[in-house]
């Protein structure tokens, strides 16, 4: 204890200041994320119903919505969404300039937009997946369309896809250091002021590294524990 | 008191896929207590027409009636044949509970979760007294002890025996059967046998299709042999086993045996 109060003594970096600093950093990704994929994964939901549609005037629009959002990278969606829309006649008299005036809400629009894309094809992958002869069940025991995707298709497609829905929300956490190029003091943000000011790019790029790494590990063992629960059918016993 | 309803009538279903016909007239009348088992070789239509009369395929010609009440059809857009109102069929379909080839048990739920979720969902039954009526149909298949499974966890043979306690839970009019041992290891047909040979007994009105010849012969009161999509032979089994009319009965019975 004494070691590390001495090492803490001792270094440039880490004093109170900054240390605060990291953790306001560290409040802003963990909320920019967490609020971008819950809105996403509740997009998500009826926009994969609707891409396993038959009709292609319900499912052409959300493949296209998913085709833009996975064709471009997350970055050019981000300027596309802070600085283009700045560009609109008009928009800085209207109300809306209120959500675009700061970087905040449109990163977090470019960011729920596109975990919503990933997510949905996610989702609609599982859904194809459901065996047939379970569907065929559901509709031989009397159970209108609702009631089928309520009740099977949807609660077994969603245990499918939590490997692959982990994965997404690993890729979120990281992809969101570019929240710091425009502005947004989130985790990397953070990390680049003290480099800046203290010209030490190696202690404040891998501490937060670290941090980022220990979310990361967090997130895998929640997963892991959703995956013991709800997937206990498909492992072998 | 009326005569007695037949549970079930089907008369003259025609089914094509595409160019080929694959029922040409099948009729089928099931009153109550009738177990009749539907024999013919593969391709013969058997399948389709138990899929038809639940209406999994919408059969090109012909009527279904369900304990009286008459399935009405329509034509859409492209002419194509589709029932008047889902929700009848729907109801109609909660009467008639079927046994799948592949179980087609709800893989992410319990073995007792499968039983009463249709008596929940669709009959409207309380929790409470499906869970009560689902542990009656588990004991009387014999897997009371395996009830908190996962389908994934049992053999063939408890698959298949949940999934007949899955269809006596709805109390149906009619029980349809769509080759219930086909996907069975050897030793395990006859555990299965042996529950549908206790609710035949028991008076439940069943409709089999079927490739175990004994069970035709002992346990049902009627047979019917599917060829080409039409009926070759009708009847009494002893009479259909033993004095087959049809040329092409005579040389499926001995293929089989």
């Amino acid at each position: 204890m004494d070691a590390l109060l001495a090492l803490i003594d001792t270094n440039k970096i880490f004093n109170l200041t900054t240390l605060g600093h990291y953790w306001d950093g560290f409040v802003m990704t963990i909320q920019l994320v967490a609020s971008s994929l819950l809105i996403g994964l509740i997009i998500s939901v009826p926009l994969a119903v609707m891409r396993t549609s038959k009709n292609p005037f319900i499912n052409y629009p959300v493949w296209f919505f998913t085709y833009v959002f996975r064709g471009t990278p997350l970055l050019i969606q981000l300027y596309m969404i802070y600085y283009g829309v700045t560009l609109i006649d008009g928009i800085q008299e209207s109300v809306f300039w209120v959500i675009f005036e700061r970087a905040y809400y449109p990163c977090l629009i470019a960011f729920t937009l596109n975990t919503a894309a990933y997510t949905t094809e996610i989702f609609r992958g599982a859904i194809e997946a459901t065996p047939k002869g379970e569907i065929e069940a559901a509709k031989a025991y009397g159970m209108s369309w609702l009631k089928r995707m309520t009740r099977i298709v949807l609660p077994s497609a969603f245990r499918r896809a939590i490997p692959a829905y982990s994965n997404e929300v690993i890729f979120m956490l990281h992809a969101s250091a570019i929240a710091s190029t425009v502005t947004i003091i989130d985790l990397t943000g953070a990390a680049r002021d003290i480099y800046a000011r203290y010209y030490a790019p190696f202690e404040s790029f891998l501490f937060v590294a670290a941090i980022y790494l220990s979310i990361t590990f967090t997130i895998i063992f929640i997963f892991k524990q959703l995956e013991k629960r709800l997937l206990a059918h498909l492992q072998p016993r | 008191m009326g005569p007695q309803v037949a549970p079930l009538v089907a008369t003259n279903i025609y089914k094509q896929f595409g160019d080929h016909e694959v029922l040409k007239g099948v009729s089928l009348e099931a009153n109550k207590g009738d177990v009749i088992s539907v024999i013919g070789s593969s391709g013969s239509g058997k399948s389709t027409f138990l899929r038809c009369i639940n209406m999994l395929e919408i059969p090109t010609k012909g009527d279904i009636q369900v304990h009286g009440e008459q399935i009405q059809f329509k034509l859409d857009r492209k002419g194509q044949r589709v029932p008047a109102d889902i929700r009848q069929v729907e109801r109609m379909r909660s009467q008639l509970a079927m046994v799948f080839q592949g179980f087609n048990l709800w893989s992410h739920m319990t073995v007792l979760e499968n039983i009463i979720e249709a008596p929940i969902q669709v009959l409207g039954i309380s929790k409470a007294e499906a869970i009560e009526r689902a542990e009656e149909h588990l004991n009387r298949v014999g897997l009371y002890e395996r009830k908190d499974y996962y389908p994934a966890h049992m053999s063939g043979g408890q698959q298949q025996r949940a999934a007949i306690a899955r269809a006596l839970a709805m109390n149906p009019e009619v029980m349809l059967f769509d080759e219930p041992t086909s996907a069975l290891d050897p030793e395990l047909v006859g555990e299965v046998l042996k529950v549908m040979r206790e609710l035949a007994e028991e008076g439940r009105t069943m409709v089999v299709v079927t490739h175990e010849m004994a069970f035709a012969k002992d346990v049902s009161n009627k047979v019917m042999f599917l060829h080409q999509g039409k009926i070759e032979e009708f009847g009494d089994p002893k009479d259909v086993f033993e004095h087959p009319k049809s040329e092409r009965f005579k040389q499926f019975i001995s293929s089989v045996y």
